[in-house]
């Protein structure tokens, strides 16, 4: 079973059609006995940090999430909660990674959205996508580079485009929304 | 390095395609689905789904399109037309669409913007201004260029960047359906004022001119409907001129 974490989060509903697209139906849930079952786990999120963990820690997911032992794919603000603090209102977030969340310099036009790439690619996660591949990004936050970073994409500042320590993997960007490249990206997280 | 974008736009009445050669020749051309899917494969970087039916009846065939639409495209899409409550956004969202576009609503009810985007992130929030210079003024217009109002575009926008607005697009009425080109010294004002991306529509009939409105105009993205629905400019064809030309593009 896959499982898409359900917080109110914004529109999950993409998320669940790009993998019907891959002939799977994944069950949305935020049950904790039904995420510590899954196979894999994706965890989406759209919207803002401060809320995003208010709603986590209602729901008693802050704790559960580092926790899970399958591999698990935070997309977007799943990626930034992951992190160990977001300067997005000032919130601290889940710790899984060591990293800090920071906000775009508006030195260029902020949130960054549209079509950008991805390079030092140094993950199965990236199986079958090419150095300089397109993703579709759209955010004004930013994780930083550090041990855990597996590619980075660059807009203002170079920025963790996906982390990935033990078995929690994330990507800032959209795969579900990134065409064939992102499909790779679904598909090869499945293969894991 | 972050790429312009080329967006197509679909007109839809009752779940098919249309494109408006002017407000009541409508000549229909199919499936969106397809087309969609056609257009998304030939490079369209995201695409707009533009309902003009509009009636309180038609509403729920368009839901089951975009979650049609959603089930089969892997860009994303925006769909814009009558939309006017938080309720109307939450089904098209839940239906599978990644961006909602509001026009008239906004400007009569300005605190919906601010309310969408709250709820459902500024991402999603596209607000679609038309506009036409009178005597030097660009004026905001209502009901697809019927009605104009009081309030000046470079005021609206600005206001609309405070309420949430998560994208402009801009159509020119001056431009619209000229093929002369896009409002390249207004969309560069605009796009200067705020921080948020401006998408360039009306005008569009060259290559040339895609050209202009990412670098005069400084548009982030570009949208067009009839040049891509007739054929006379290939997406492809676009994109690779817009590389040519040293314009920053997905190929």
């Amino acid at each position: 079973m896959i499982a898409i974490i359900d917080y109110n989060a914004g529109n999950i509903q993409s998320v669940r059609f790009a993998l019907n697209r891959l002939g799977i139906e994944p069950v949305l849930t935020n049950d904790i006995e039904q995420l510590q079952k899954a196979e894999k786990i994706i965890f989406p999120g759209v919207g803002e940090a401060g809320t995003a963990m208010k709603s986590l820690k209602e729901k008693n997911l802050d704790k559960l999430i580092p926790q899970l032992s399958k591999p698990l794919l935070g997309i977007c603000l799943g990626l930034q909660l992951m992190c160990q603090h977001s300067e997005e209102s000032n919130t601290d977030c889940l710790g899984v990674f060591p990293v800090k969340v920071k906000k775009f310099n508006p030195v260029l036009k902020v949130p960054h959205m549209g079509w950008n790439t991805i390079f030092n690619l140094k993950s199965p996660l990236f199986e079958g996508c090419s150095e300089d591949s397109y993703e579709y990004y759209v955010h004004s936050y930013f994780a930083e580079i550090g041990e855990n970073t597996i590619a980075e994409t660059d807009y203002i500042n170079p920025f963790s485009a996906a982390l990935k320590k033990n078995n929690f993997y994330a990507v800032q960007f959209h795969p579900e929304k990134s065409s064939s490249v992102g499909e790779q990206i679904l598909k090869n997280f499945l293969a894991l | 390095m972050l790429t312009k974008r080329i967006i197509p736009c679909l007109d839809i009445k009752d779940g098919r395609t249309v494109k408006g050669v002017n407000f009541l020749d409508l000549r229909d051309a199919g499936d969106p689905v397809e087309l969609g899917k056609r257009y998304a494969d030939e490079g369209a970087d995201e695409l707009v789904f533009l309902d003009i039916t509009a009636t309180h009846e038609k509403r729920k065939t368009l839901i089951e399109l975009v979650n049609r639409i959603a089930l089969n495209l892997n860009i994303p899409f925006t769909v814009g037309g009558g939309i006017s409550s938080v309720e109307d956004v939450s089904a098209l969202l839940n239906a599978g669409a990644d961006k909602i576009s509001i026009n008239s609503a906004a400007v009569k009810h300005p605190e919906l913007v601010s309310e969408i985007a709250s709820r459902f992130g500024s991402q999603c929030v596209v607000v679609a201004v038309d506009a036409k210079n009178i005597n030097g003024a660009w004026k905001v217009f209502l009901n697809g260029g019927r009605i104009e109002t009081e309030l000046l575009l470079e005021d609206w926008v600005k206001q609309l960047e405070k309420l949430g607005a998560g994208e402009i697009l801009f159509t020119s009425m001056n431009h619209d359906g000229t093929k002369n080109g896009f409002a390249c010294e207004e969309l560069a004002r605009i796009s200067d004022m705020i921080s948020i991306p401006v998408i360039a529509s009306g005008g569009a009939g060259k290559p040339e001119h895609f050209v202009e409105a990412f670098t005069k105009g400084k548009a982030d993205a570009a949208l067009a409907a009839s040049v891509f629905h007739f054929k006379e400019i290939e997406i492809k064809d676009l994109k690779n001129y817009l590389a040519q030309q040293q314009i920053p593009v997905r190929l």
